[in-house]
């Protein structure tokens, strides 16, 4: 055999099983969920062989999903960018580096663990038998704080907080201290070292998490339904309730693909920004 | 701004320190600690439901997890030698195993999953030389490969970027000196990446673990660690939940504090 044979076919093996796995398990799923979309709902529930953009043209009827995710989807990135960064900065340039490994594993930590458990706790705080009961031994009666929208904020904070530090860290990290000393040395404020500066040269990493929260927020299911108790749905709410409920499965399709493509779009115009304001094409996503 | 941080961390850790703390109580109460006691601990591990589904979430974990860094190392170790259109191509098609979302994915697996079945069952049945042909459905196989999909992504990800700060020079050095390309891959290459392949391992095992949603729209009538605390949450807040909740944490927080140490001084991003 030819070495440069033998090489392709090595190359060949060593691929073909994760390739294999993405066809199967992505592109086919994928597919399916497409032909699905354009089909009916067959009379018992589940899927009818079909052509109509029925189930695209139902899109309104569950507008409010779609309203509550675009709407709230972004807030909570935008509040969770607003606590983030004054860590990411304090991470990165004032804390001392002896400790610094360890507060940065602390904010990660949480984010590998459970989101169920982690959302499970604030429903334990926030339900009747927490903050609201501690409130009525000091005579404040009858609030209610879980399932409203401000939980939902507050539980999108708290699971997603880590993911918005890591970013904004490393793009601090990596800035070069020295500029921030020069600007000092000019006679710049500290205020002006930081609008000139430090906060131009972080936004790609600011880009990077606003895309990455928004993007994992589109499809939030968990938060929602324990924080928001089905007043507060996401478009992940209704896709629970169309597969596994009401086993609509053309429709929930038509709305998987809607969503995908939302994705899509957040993401292409999240990584034109990153572009634009960092000056290379590459994005960390992770 | 040291104060805030202190705020931040608070935020962070105390609803957590909350769930261990009432997973401890005497009472059944949320708010008042009426005594310091092990009994939901005993109650839950006594609990069969919650030990099987314990049970189905370790196995489905634990195969997720190999799967992907087996496949996933060798994807890493393929993909720098293929041309620069076939890398463009696996590297889309990874990022959009992460990037969509878990719904979607799960979404698609079922619909696509009970396509295949729908026609595979009476196929086999009609072919099948017994009496009692087997009947395919969701399960465990549906959950390991729907996990497996993003599990596979993220350890292509982690030792592809570990392979990528590897230095050629040492590899060129081996061969300099007459090593067979196995032979370097064994001596030289394998060595510096197996901390990360490991790493995957631990953070692929740990989504696995952890992961609802997914499972939730594959399981069928199986039920993992998280669906089966999902329910138990929908039927009301108890301290048994908050006994399974510190078990689940102290396992994952045990997890990636390993990973963490693995990856300790790469240049990785993925478990930052």
């Amino acid at each position: 055999m030819r070495p440069d044979r033998k090489r392709q076919l090595i190359t060949a093996a060593l691929v073909a099983p994760a390739g294999l796995w993405l066809f199967v398990f992505l592109v086919l799923p994928f597919m399916a969920m497409v032909v699905f979309s354009f089909g009916e709902r067959a009379p018992e529930g589940g899927y009818q062989a079909a052509f109509t953009f029925a189930q695209f043209a139902n899109l309104p009827s569950r507008a409010a999903a779609f309203w509550n995710t675009l709407m709230i989807a972004p807030v909570g990135a935008f509040l969770c960018l607003i606590v983030a960064y004054p860590v990411a900065y304090y991470l990165a340039i004032k804390s001392n580096p002896k400790y610094r490994l360890v507060l940065v594993s602390l904010v990660v930590v949480p984010f590998w663990t459970s989101l169920l458990v982690r959302t499970y706790a604030w429903m334990y705080i926030l339900g009747s038998r927490g903050i609201p009961n501690l409130l009525g031994m000091i005579g404040i009666e009858d609030v209610r704080l879980l399932n409203t929208p401000g939980a939902v904020l507050l539980g999108i904070v708290y699971g997603y907080l880590p993911l918005m530090i890591m970013p904004i860290y490393v793009s601090l990290e990596k800035l070069d201290r020295r500029l921030l000393e020069a600007s000092a040395d000019l006679g710049a404020k500290p205020v002006s070292t930081f609008f000139g500066i430090t906060l131009p040269l972080s936004l790609p990493g600011v880009m990077t998490g606003v895309a990455l929260v928004t993007i994992l927020l589109l499809g939030e299911y968990l938060i929602p339904q324990l924080l928001g108790g089905g007043k507060v749905f996401f478009i992940g709410n209704a896709l629970v309730d169309l597969f596994l409920q009401s086993r609509n499965w053309p429709f929930g399709s038509a709305i998987a693909v809607t969503l995908v493509v939302v994705v899509v779009i957040v993401l292409s115009v999240a990584m034109r920004i990153a572009w634009k304001v960092s000056g290379s094409r590459q994005v960390d996503l992770v | 701004m040291r104060a805030l941080v202190t705020f931040v961390y608070l935020f962070l850790y105390a609803p957590i320190a909350l769930v261990v703390l009432f997973s401890f109580n005497a009472g059944r109460s949320a708010s008042e600690f009426t005594g310091f006691s092990t009994m939901w601990y005993g109650k839950a591990l006594g609990n069969t439901f919650l030990i099987t589904a314990l049970q189905n979430s370790l196995m489905i974990a634990f195969t997720s997890a190999v799967l992907a860094s087996v496949f996933g190392t060798m994807a890493a170790l393929g993909m720098q030698r293929l041309s620069s259109r076939g890398r463009a191509i696996f590297d889309g098609l990874f990022a959009a195993a992460i990037v969509v979302p878990g719904v979607v994915i799960g979404i698609a697996t079922l619909v696509a999953l009970v396509e295949v079945f729908s026609f595979l069952n009476p196929t086999l049945a009609a072919i099948w030389p017994g009496d009692k042909p087997p009947q395919l459905g969701l399960g465990y196989g549906s959950i390991i490969a729907a996990h497996g999909l993003f599990s596979l992504a993220l350890v292509t990800m982690i030792v592809k970027a570990r392979i990528a700060s590897l230095g050629r020079d040492i590899v060129e050095a081996s061969s300099d000196l007459y090593a067979t390309p196995f032979t370097t891959f064994r001596q030289i290459v394998l060595p510096q990446i197996l901390p990360s392949v490991l790493a995957g391992f631990l953070l692929a095992f740990t989504f696995s673990f952890d992961d609802f949603i997914v499972a939730f729209f594959v399981a069928g009538s199986k039920t993992t660690l998280p669906i089966y605390v999902f329910a138990s949450i929908r039927r009301g807040v108890t301290p048994e939940i908050n006994a399974i909740a510190t078990m689940v944490l102290v396992a994952s927080l045990f997890m990636i504090l390993i990973a963490r140490v693995l990856m300790r001084d790469k240049t990785i991003k993925a478990g930052e």
